[in-house]
This record gives C-alpha cells, structure tokens and sequence, in this order.
C-alpha cells in the first residue's frame, strides 16, 4: 500500500468524496465542491469565450484581416447587454430573435436529412421475423404520435403496442446506460483505491 | 598573467562553441544524401485537386492516386500560397486516398475563396518526424527535389500540384430532394391553417403529463413551495429547448395567476435571456408583472456537470414542490431527476432524447416522449390555428407509415429498389417538370 504523495491526486480525491457525500445528505463539504466546480467552470468557460470567440472570430478577422462583414455579428453581440440599461432592453430581442429563427431555420434541411434516412432505414429488403418487427414497431410507434384523433378501438390498439415497443426500447435502452455508468463509477473507485490510496495495483 | 590569458581564451572558446552549436539546433535538418537508396522513386504528379462541391466555400479536396504496393506507406500534404507553405496533413496512411483542406472554427481563414494553392505529397515509409515536418514548410527548401533523406529513411516528394482555388457555391443540388419535400410539407401546413381559419373542429388528444401541470403547480402553492424549470443543456437553437421555452410560457402563466414563484436554473445565457423574456410575458399576460423577479431566472454555467452539481445543490435547499425538466438532457439527466424525486416534487419531464427517455420514465411522475413536448405548446393554449399545424403533422406521419409500406412491399418482391426507386422516380418528374 502506497499513499499517493501527488497534492493534485490528493485534491481530487478529496473532491471526489466530497461530492459523493452528497448521497448521505446536503453539507459543507458537498456545498465547497459545487461552488468551485461552479466557479472555476465559469472562469475556464470565460477564457474559452474570449480566446476562441472574441479573439478568433471577431478581433482577428477585423484587425488582421479587415474582414468588416464581422461588424454585423458583432453589433447583434452587443445589442444583447442593452439589457443592463431599462430603456433600451427591448433591443435585446433582436439578437434573440435572429439566432432563435436562424437556428430554427438551419436545423430544418437537417432533420428532413435524418427523417429521410430513418424511413430508408426503416426498408429492408427481405422478409424475416427481425424485419417484420422494425417494421410493425416502427408503424405502431408513429401511430402512437397521432396527436389529432382519439386513441380508441382500432388506433387506441395500435397506439397500445406502439408505445409496447417505446417502452421495450427505453427498457434496453435504460439497461444499456446503467452499465456506462458503472464503469464510470468503477473508474473513480479505482482512481481513489489505485492512484490515491494505492490499495490496489 | 598568463594563466589569466589562458582562462579567458578557454571561456571565449567555450562561449562560442556553444554558440555554433545553438546555432546549429535553430537551422531546420537538411537532407543526408547518402542515405537515398536504391528504393528510391519517381512519385510524379499524383494530386488531383478539386473545389468541394456545393459547400459554403473554403475547402479544397485533394485526391491521390498511388499504386496499391504503397498503400501501407505515410503521406504528408504540404500546401504552398506564394512563398507561404503550411502543412495540410502528415501521417496519413496513403490508402486513405484522400484529404480535405478546409476551414474549421479555430481558423477560419485557412482556405480562402478565390486565392491560388499549390499542394505537394510527401510519401514517406514511416511517419514524419516534427524536424522533417520543419523542415518541409521552411522558406530554403526546394520541394522540386524528388527526395530528401534524415539519414532514418528516405522522404519521396510528388511533383507539385495546382493552382487550385476554392469557392463557395449558391445551391447544393444534392438537398434538392430535401427542398420539394420542404415545400410538399408547407402545402399541407397551409392547407389545415386554412381548414382551422375557416373553422373546421380539430381535435387534439389527451396527453396525460399535460393535465398534470396545473395540479403540480396547484399543489406547490397549497405547500408554499417554489416550481423549479430546468431548461437542460440545450442552446436556444435546439428545437427541444424552444419547445421547453414554449412550455415555460404556459407554466409561469399558471404560477403568475397562483401568485407563486418560479425558479429557472440556466445552463446558456442566451437561454437564460430568453427565458427571463418568455416569463415577463406570461406575468403581464397574467396580469401580474409586479411579481415577476428576474433574478429567479438565473445563470449556472455551462459545464455539464457544473451545472448538474449547481442545479442539485439549489433544488435541495429550495425544496421545491414540483420540477418540471423541459428541454436537452444528456448525462445530466438521471442526476436531476434522482434529485427532483429524493426532495419528493411532483416532476413532470420531457425530451427528444431517445437515451435520456428511460430514465425520465423511471424516475418523474409523468414524461412527455419526444412529439409530445412539441406537441405540448399546442395542448396547453389550444389554439385553432395551432391544431391545424398539429393535424398537418399528422397527415406526414401516415405519408411516411405509406411510404415505408410501399418500400416493404418492393423490397420482399425482391425489386430491392428502396429509396433509390423514389429518387428514380423523383428524377424523372423533375426532369418532365
């Protein structure tokens, strides 16, 4: 057995149980963990900002590149702190209103992308015990999305099995992420028992 | 004296040996002509540069073509602009038979539309050294040489290849399919907006996890408790988080007129913006801006597990009597819901994400599965107009359940067209059109 003499394996061990401590009940420990965790992603998430956004895409293209197309973006940005002054935050919406409808915009053609690779997907091209259940579930499940009729006697059945199959895949699903998250569990003990406490090897 | 000469000469002597030799280590490794083999040679001109097609500009594609005998072998694509050179890509296995130089988000003027580029392959046995690598894009060498050597291995150098220019184009004819749908799709929408206007009853279902708000909000007051709205991790581009917007509109309506209050924890401030925005709304609509506080619509920050760790920590010592998780979970997810069910609230989820799902499922009182959160909005105003849209939804989804029918039925009839049978199709009438 070998105590770790590194103060970072020290420091994020104790860290480690201080936010596992969180499992017993709220406390001090757990509450010191969260604010630096908070604070200190906070200040990381600033300096990623300023270096990879304000540095990268605004001052170089504009000081070095004299790319004055970036004047755009960069006046929409300001508008957003409009909301410190009463009379002006209103000005604020039209950045929101710009990203909000752009993003909404540009995910369209993408989806449509995706939808269209579902359904031929979804295809197969022989007839088989496997094949014929994608496509039952695949059918049953999209019924079960009808929104604009009544799930009774013909589609209330259908909708049934479909949301059958939803839950039969959540299942699998369910079980499937449990045992990422073990081994992720398993790694932090295994940090603490190895690479801190040096129990084992 | 003398031995005072001889100690001086003896450091000036040492000074600049160490001189030379830094002098040395600075200048890049030139090649060792003696170390080329019988092994060596003659690559020629192997690149076959093109403009990406039907991108928004900035990429160039470089091809290549070598005997398969050298698929095993590294190569190094060196690009020249005037006397500028920079490395596009090393120790790539030369079966990759292709690279792309493009820009990305670190630097977006990599590849600049319009500018002349020259490419050159350097083929080498095992991978490039950072001193070869030096040493190829320094202003002394003169890549017109076939071979370099380090003395290690021998380095074969393509003739160089170009000009090639890059430039971004108007249309992609490849989404073409993507853009008849879009406008078969607004039809429909337009058509059941006019069937709603001109009053045609549409009906929307009954969505269980719905229904629930109201008691959820309901109970909260009764125990004097705040309702805690996690918006996820989603950015205000994400249709879930605009649909978990949506929602958060009819929610602070409810709580405004229960004179309650309303906690939103945010992991993005433009989320954060807007929901402050959607909640003043739904306050004034409510008739009551007076109670709207926005500092209850706060700023966590934007590491996952920050935010998870933040969110926790708030929801224990708020105690609030009913969460409601709206929005873009990932990893985060089980942690909040865990957390929101520990505390004993009323939880009522929603998401698209198909892996987050379950555990939603497992852990709240009441999840809305993927459509349903869009469809929510919907539900919660009931709006004729909004119905319309709802019905419209549903006529695709018996479309596609037609469709992937039909590609069933061809395919066990051993057709095997699929989807290309469509495209055939689909070509065809673009083509009589």
């Amino acid at each position: 057995m070998a105590i770790s003499t590194n103060i970072w394996i020290w420091i994020a061990a104790l860290l480690t149980l201080a936010i596992y401590s969180f499992l017993y009940k709220d406390n001090p420990f757990y509450k010191f963990a969260e604010y630096l965790l908070v604070g200190i992603s906070i200040g990381y998430g600033v300096s990623i900002y300023w270096h990879n956004t304000i540095i990268t895409k605004v001052y170089n293209p504009l000081v070095h590149e004299k790319d004055f197309l970036v004047i755009i973006p960069l006046i929409l940005g300001l508008l957003m702190f409009s909301r410190f002054f009463k009379s002006y935050s209103h000005l604020s919406r039209m950045p929101i209103a710009f990203i909000v409808g752009a993003g909404t915009g540009l995910s369209i053609p993408s989806s449509f992308e995706f939808l269209f690779k579902q359904v031929q997907g979804t295809m197969p091209a022989s007839l088989d015990v496997g094949n014929l259940i994608i496509i039952v579930g695949v059918i049953t499940t999209l019924v079960y999305f009808f929104f604009s009729m009544e799930h009774k006697g013909f589609v209330g059945k259908v909708s049934r099995i479909g949301i059958t199959f939803i839950m039969i895949a959540f299942g699998a699903a369910f079980g499937y992420t449990i045992m990422a998250r073990i081994s992720l569990l398993i790694g932090r003990i295994q940090f603490l028992l190895s690479d801190w406490l040096g129990i084992i090897k | 004296m003398k031995k005072n000469l001889v100690l001086l000469l003896i450091s000036l002597l040492f000074i600049m040996l160490n001189a030379f030799g830094q002098d040395r280590a600075a200048e890049p490794m030139l090649p060792d002509s003696n170390a080329i083999t019988s092994e060596t040679v003659y690559l020629g001109n192997i690149l076959i540069l093109s403009d990406i097609p039907n991108d928004g500009g900035g990429g160039i594609e470089i091809d290549w073509e070598l005997n398969d005998s050298l698929n095993n072998y590294y190569i190094t694509i060196v690009r020249r602009e005037g006397r500028t050179k920079k490395i596009v890509a090393s120790d790539l296995l030369a079966s990759s038979k292709q690279v792309r130089d493009v820009n990305s988000d670190e630097d977006m003027s990599n590849v600049k539309d319009g500018t002349e580029y020259f490419y050159t392959a350097i083929l080498s046995k095992y991978a490039v050294s950072q001193q070869i690598l030096d040493y190829l894009v320094c202003d002394s060498i003169d890549l017109n040489t076939r071979t370099i050597a380090d003395g290690y291995q021998v380095y074969l150098i393509s003739d160089e290849s170009g000009p090639v220019k890059a430039k971004a184009s108007w249309f992609n004819p490849e989404r073409l399919t993507v853009f008849v749908s879009a406008i078969i799709i607004s039809f429909i929408f337009l058509l059941y907006l006019q069937f709603a206007r001109n009053g045609k009853k549409l009906y929307i279902r009954k969505i269980n996890g719905l229904d629930a708000v109201e008691e959820a909000v309901g109970r909260s007051t009764e125990m004097g408790k705040p309702i805690m709205y996690i918006l996820g991790i989603g950015y205000v581009t994400d249709i879930p988080t605009i649909a978990g917007l949506t929602i958060l509109g009819r929610v602070a309506k409810k709580v405004a007129e229960y004179k309650t209050k309303i906690l939103v924890p945010s992991y993005d401030p433009v989320v954060m913006t807007t929901a402050q925005e959607v909640v003043k709304e739904a306050f004034t609509e409510a008739g009551r801006p007076d109670i709207y506080n926005k500092n209850d619509i706060m700023y966590i920050t934007q590491d996952q597990f920050g935010y998870a760790a933040g969110v926790d920590g708030m929801m224990i010592r708020e105690k609030p009597g009913a969460v409601f998780l709206q929005g873009l979970f990932f990893a985060e997810s089980l942690i909040l819901a865990e957390t929101g069910h520990s505390i004993g609230a009323i939880q009522i989820a929603g998401t698209t994400e198909t892996a987050q799902l379950p555990f939603f499922v497992a852990a709240c009182d009441y999840t809305l599965i993927g459509e349903e959160m869009m469809a929510a909005s919907v539900y919660l105003q009931k709006d004729p107009l909004m119905l319309g849209s709802i019905a419209a939804e549903d006529i695709m989804k018996v479309i596609i359940i037609i469709i992937i029918i039909i590609g069933f039925i061809l395919g066990i009839l051993g057709i095997g067209l699929h989807i290309e049978f469509f495209n055939k199709i689909f070509n065809l009438l673009i083509e009589i059109l």
